[in-house]
């Protein structure tokens, strides 16, 4: 079972997020970076299903600048194999650029499956996986809440979150597959993990390596604060809050 | 052949809610590039969906019918969408940003070489020069993106647009073979395991309770439930919780989970983490009740009350139900 997962680096989810006062782009002095949360499950994910295969090989990406190579050794420290980072100007890329670049290296390593985070916590867009998909003309099933290898190692059962409940799907392999909050708890990295991690192979590749276009599909523009709500009130007892619903909110 | 398309979702024969606000979308973006909608319906026997989608001004309602359709998967509707977006002519694709929406229309995107917007909260700009409004970081920045190619797909976020009213006119509903590979599908539907509610669905409802850590144990989760019903409203829950197995996922309001946007929602035992305030800040009215006077969710909350729930909440839903005798 070969797996390639993503690592994507982003703000940490924990930080608090402001605009600079120019509207730029965010404040990122005080801010720490970490791997994606979901990119973390995917890891995990694809250390676990290489288990129960019996064996493989799981090779971790990142997209971003040269930064991003922490995530990959991360990754690797976590227990996956071998790295690639695809250094870029993470301000000039898409979803559409990056599915792209996504697409170009499972072309060169054929994997058996793909595991991506849902969405990263930055740009929340949620869209690399299924465009790589479509391009490969590979299934897909987004939001895994449990993933399953069947027939030999052919074929996956994946359980997603869906509105309203759990759907089951069944792909066959090669597919790719993205990961909800409840699929698993990543493991951190242990310290012999973090040695080993320094010795793995980690290979830099550029976009014009992989033959990728980098024209931008999807621009970014401007930035504006989100609306603030103000505060309202505190209310003493049970009796006063029924009686500001009623005649005040009309939300009773 | 209209110039733009919406994609309509239904399941088992039943009209998607979020489609109405799908439409909704469409129409604005129709008046701001003076061109005119057709919406789109895929499944098998779906002519009564079909049906009900006539009555929104639609130039026409196309029903796609094919039996690897009966049933959700990602590439059958990335094909029969997008190759009929294609054959229409269509320069725009507009879907709601439901599961179902979030799963397929990024595949429709890169099968029409389109740019892809999603989750989108309001249409700027004009013919031309659109520009989509959308969040990001967990709402805590809203970008301003613009789309380079000459098809563009959006996903729009149900809240933040307008349900289509029904207008007077029937459109003309025309069925027809949805163009599927069924060959080089390589994915089947096997189940849904439903979570069976007679309560609202939470991005519909018009309240909206959801509990957090400080229920302390999921056991106390049915104090929020007790609290919801008397209401009529939808259950919801932090992140926290549904990450500790407490309650499903499908409950879950925030960044990750469900946007929602009710009249009244009430907030038992819930801190107020960037990524929950994200899913339930566009909400008419909040009430927060925390025993934590400094829980960010008082920030948010139009009536905070400082107690202990495992007091006051009983007493609120006893209170109310007294209210409704």
């Amino acid at each position: 079972m070969k797996i390639l997962v993503t690592a994507k680096r982003v703000t940490d989810p924990y930080s608090k997020i402001v605009l600079k006062p120019d509207r730029s782009g965010i404040q990122t002095d005080n801010v720490e970076f970490k791997m994606n949360p979901f990119c973390e499950i995917a890891v995990e994910e694809a250390l676990r299903l290489v288990d129960a295969a019996g064996g493989g090989e799981i090779v971790v990406v990142a997209v971003g600048d040269e930064e991003a190579t922490k995530e990959v050794r991360t990754a690797l420290a976590m227990g996956a194999d071998r790295g690639y980072l695809v250094e870029t100007d993470e301000s000039k890329l898409d979803s559409d650029i990056v599915a792209r670049l996504l697409v170009a290296l499972v072309t060169k390593e054929n994997p058996d499956l793909v595991l991506l985070g849902k969405q990263a916590i930055d740009g929340d867009n949620n869209q690399v996986a299924q465009l790589a998909a479509e391009y490969l003309g590979w299934p897909q099933a987004t939001c895994a809440y449990r993933v399953e290898l069947t027939d030999g190692g052919k074929g996956a059962r994946v359980q997603r979150e869906v509105d309203g409940g759990v759907e089951t799907v069944q792909v066959s392999l090669p597919a790719i597959v993205t990961t909800d909050l409840r699929l698993n708890e990543p493991r951190y990295a242990s310290l012999p993990g973090i040695m080993k991690a320094k010795k793995k192979p980690l290979e830099t590749l550029s976009p014009a390596d992989l033959g990728v276009d980098t024209a931008l599909k999807v621009e970014t523009v401007g930035f504006e604060p989100p609306p603030t709500r103000a505060a309202g009130v505190k209310v003493k007892t049970v009796d006063e809050l029924l009686e500001k619903l009623a005649t005040e909110a009309k939300a009773i | 052949m209209a110039d733009i398309l919406v994609l309509a979702e239904q399941q088992l024969g039943k009209l998607a809610k979020a489609s109405l606000h799908a439409i909704g979308a469409a129409k604005i973006l129709a008046e701001k590039t003076g061109g005119t909608f057709e919406v789109a319906v895929a499944g098998q026997g779906v002519g009564g969906v079909a049906a009900q989608l006539a009555g929104f001004g639609a130039a026409a309602v196309i029903a796609l019918e094919h039996e690897a359709l009966s049933q959700y998967t990602a590439q059958a509707y990335a094909q029969a969408f997008g190759d009929y977006a294609k054959a229409s002519g269509a320069r725009f694709v507009v879907t709601a940003a439901t599961a179902i929406g979030k799963d397929c229309a990024p595949r429709i995107a890169a099968r029409l070489g389109a740019g892809m917007a999603a989750d989108i909260i309001s249409i700027e700009g004009s013919a031309g020069a659109l520009v989509y409004r959308r969040p990001m970081w967990a709402g805590n920045v809203i970008a301003h993106v613009k789309v380079n190619t000459p098809t563009v797909v959006v996903s729009v976020r149900p809240t933040d647009f307008p349900a289509a009213d029904a207008s007077g006119a029937a459109s003309p509903v025309q069925t027809q073979a949805a163009s599927v590979d069924a060959g080089s599908l390589r994915m089947q539907y096997v189940g849904l395991e439903k979570v069976e509610s007679s309560r609202p669905s939470l991005t519909d409802a018009s309240v909206v309770v959801s509990g957090g850590r400080g229920l302390k144990e999921p056991g106390n989760f049915a104090m929020v439930e007790k609290l919801a019903d008397t209401l009529g409203g939808a259950v919801g829950a932090s992140r926290a919780v549904v990450d500790s197995g407490w309650v499903p996922n499908d409950w879950q309001v925030g960044q990750t989970g469900k946007v929602v946007a009710p009249k009244l929602y009430i907030a038992v035992g819930i801190s107020g983490a960037i990524q929950h305030l994200a899913g339930m800040k566009g909400s008419r009215t909040i009430v927060a009740i925390n025993k934590d006077a400094d829980a960010p969710i008082f920030q948010v909350a139009d009536y905070g009350l400082v107690a202990d729930l495992f007091g006051v909440v009983p007493e609120l839903t006893g209170k109310l139900a007294a209210r409704q005798g």
